[in-house]
């Protein structure tokens, strides 16, 4: 893989911000988009904009067909069994929020146990602590270990035979942890819980095989993986989904409306109520085929290499406090750390005003801020088009605005 | 050095309210008592104000957060402290106004060394950092 190469096809990163060549590295938070991508939406909305799964014309056939064969891109992509177990959702959050009202008020009851752990964004806290609320479950966190893991033999304690969920993320936004899912879903599996995955830094990264996983959910967006925003995947095992009630009602699901009683249509689209994300889906497709073209497997080790780049040269600054595994192998490409004495937000000023976006603040984990005592960190994250030479210009910047706050005040 | 452009931010007077911050700490016999928090961000300010006779006659803060929010928290309880509270709620206009990029009138008010906040105007990302002890006065 040419960094060089598939950087050129991301049109926002040929330009400059505040009088330098702009050096994207909030990828995390959200990612950039390649010009496959942006063409696709473009040519959804000039040459066949239409609603799916409705009415005879032409323009309508095509913008189903194309809908729909997004999901099985995306079926492929993680390789579910069928695309009855692929649910379009508005994201990550809608997808676990689904699981935790229609599985979760379904199946819970006074004193079964959830089970999450401390590093968790709050997308995979807050879903399951209402839920908790409403059934009287017990909400429970695996510890940490000291360089931000978690250990198998801490999960083997936390969740027990009153366990009804686990719900882990597989990658994490602040810690760039890589959880090992699959042994935690065995775990989850032997006490008689189904396992929920928040896969949202994890399907942009790496190969995802939710049959070898095993889980029963798997959550992501697309909008993290070079596709658009307001799109999502809900991935469902499909004896679980063929049980659960839909959250939202409307047009779309239905079969039949009669005046008292209604019945749904069948999966997966009766857990999509509403006019769908049709240009969004189809953009995520587009992302998805980019990403295939460059091969999960490559996005990874790259990322591995330039984590392993950058823990290098930022751990060469004194005063500088790197979050999580030191090891590059054990993460994705996303660092967290402090600046000595200068605040996480000044840090994103002072590099922004060299043209470097990095993300500052609790990035939606307070708990794990809390867990790393500290109000807020720094991050940087790094995705498919960046290279050795933005994370060169990182650390030039890191070391300017330290003698920035140290020598002019 | 090459940041030209952020100097307009880190006045010098604002890196010494940071770093020197005054009235610093919490009130025994305050009054008022106030906690505010930023979501997005995490910063924080614990306000404790001594209000007799309709005049501020102490305050003091605590918090966390950057160099912007705690100098602001600083300059602010330094200029309503002996102004009354009708003053206190003028400065709290004007400094909103002025953090904002919008015209004010000072009204022959001594607004100190909160003018050198002016410079945040110009970096949106930063306005809340400034306005956060303000809107916990307030």
């Amino acid at each position: 893989m040419n960094n060089n190469e598939v950087r050129k096809l991301f049109p926002i990163l040929d330009q400059e911000v505040n009088g330098h060549p702009l050096v994207y590295l909030d990828s995390a938070a959200t990612s950039q988009k390649p010009v496959q991508v942006i063409e696709v939406l473009d040519e959804y909305y000039r040459e066949y904009n239409s609603n799916v799964h409705r009415g005879v014309h032409t323009l309508g056939t095509r913008a189903t067909d194309r809908y729909e064969a997004a999901r099985e891109k995306v079926r492929k992509f993680i390789n579910a069994s069928s695309i009855e177990e692929i649910i379009f959702t508005r994201g990550t959050t809608t997808a676990i929020n689904t699981v935790a009202i229609s599985y979760g008020m379904e199946n819970l009851e006074e004193d079964d146990e959830i089970v999450i752990s401390y590093m968790e964004h709050h997308s995979n806290i807050i879903p399951w602590q209402q839920l908790a609320k409403r059934t009287g479950a017990k909400l429970k966190y695996i510890p940490l270990q000291e360089d931000g893991s978690i250990s198998l033999e801490e999960a083997r304690k936390t969740i027990t035979s009153k366990t009804k969920i686990v719900s882990i993320m597989h990658v994490s936004n602040v810690l760039g942890v890589i959880n090992p899912i699959k042994e935690l879903t065995a775990i989850a599996h032997e006490n008689g819980a189904i396992m929920v995955v928040d896969g949202a830094q994890a399907a942009p990264h790496m190969k995802i095989d939710v049959r070898d996983l095993n889980c029963d959910f798997f959550a992501f967006s697309g909008h993290k993986m070079c596709g658009p925003t307001g799109i999502g995947v809900l991935y469902g095992k499909r004896e679980h989904l063929e049980k659960m009630e839909p959250i939202e009602f409307g047009g779309e699901m239905i079969d039949f409306v009669g005046l008292q009683e209604s019945t749904w249509k069948e999966l997966p689209w009766k857990f999509e109520a509403g006019t769908p994300i049709i240009a969004g889906a189809i953009g995520l497709g587009a992302a998805i085929d980019f990403l295939n073209e460059i091969g999960p497997e490559n996005i990874l080790e790259h990322e591995h290499r330039l984590a392993s780049y950058a823990l290098e040269k930022m751990s060469a600054i004194e005063g500088l406090t790197i979050y999580g595994p030191k090891e590059a192998e054990k993460r994705a490409g996303v660092i967290t750390f402090n600046l000595e004495d200068v605040h996480p937000h000044d840090v994103a000023t002072v590099l922004d005003s060299e043209g470097i976006a990095i993300r500052a603040g609790h990035h939606c984990a307070q708990p794990l801020m809390k867990w790393l005592n500290v109000s807020s960190t720094a991050r940087a994250s790094f995705y498919l088009y960046n290279t050795e030479q933005d994370i060169d210009r990182l650390v030039e910047g890191l070391v300017k605005t330290k003698e920035y706050f140290t020598n002019v005040f | 050095m090459s940041f030209n452009n952020l100097d307009a931010l880190y006045r010098q007077v604002i890196m010494d309210h940071y770093k020197n911050p005054r009235n610093k700490g919490s009130l025994g016999d305050g009054n008022l008592t106030v906690d505010m928090n930023n979501p997005t961000c995490g910063d924080r300010i614990h306000l404790t104000m001594k209000v007799e006779d309709g005049k501020v006659t102490d305050a003091k803060f605590e918090g966390e957060g950057c160099s912007i929010s705690m100098a602001s928290a600083s300059m602010m309880t330094q200029t309503i402290i002996g102004q009354d509270v009708e003053t206190a709620s003028k400065l709290s206009h004007i400094f909103s106004c002025m953090i904002q990029g919008k015209d004010y009138d000072e009204e022959n008010l001594d607004l100190g060394d909160i003018e050198a906040l002016q410079g945040v105007s110009k970096f949106p990302a930063r306005i809340k950092c400034a306005t956060l002890a303000w809107k916990a006065m307030e």
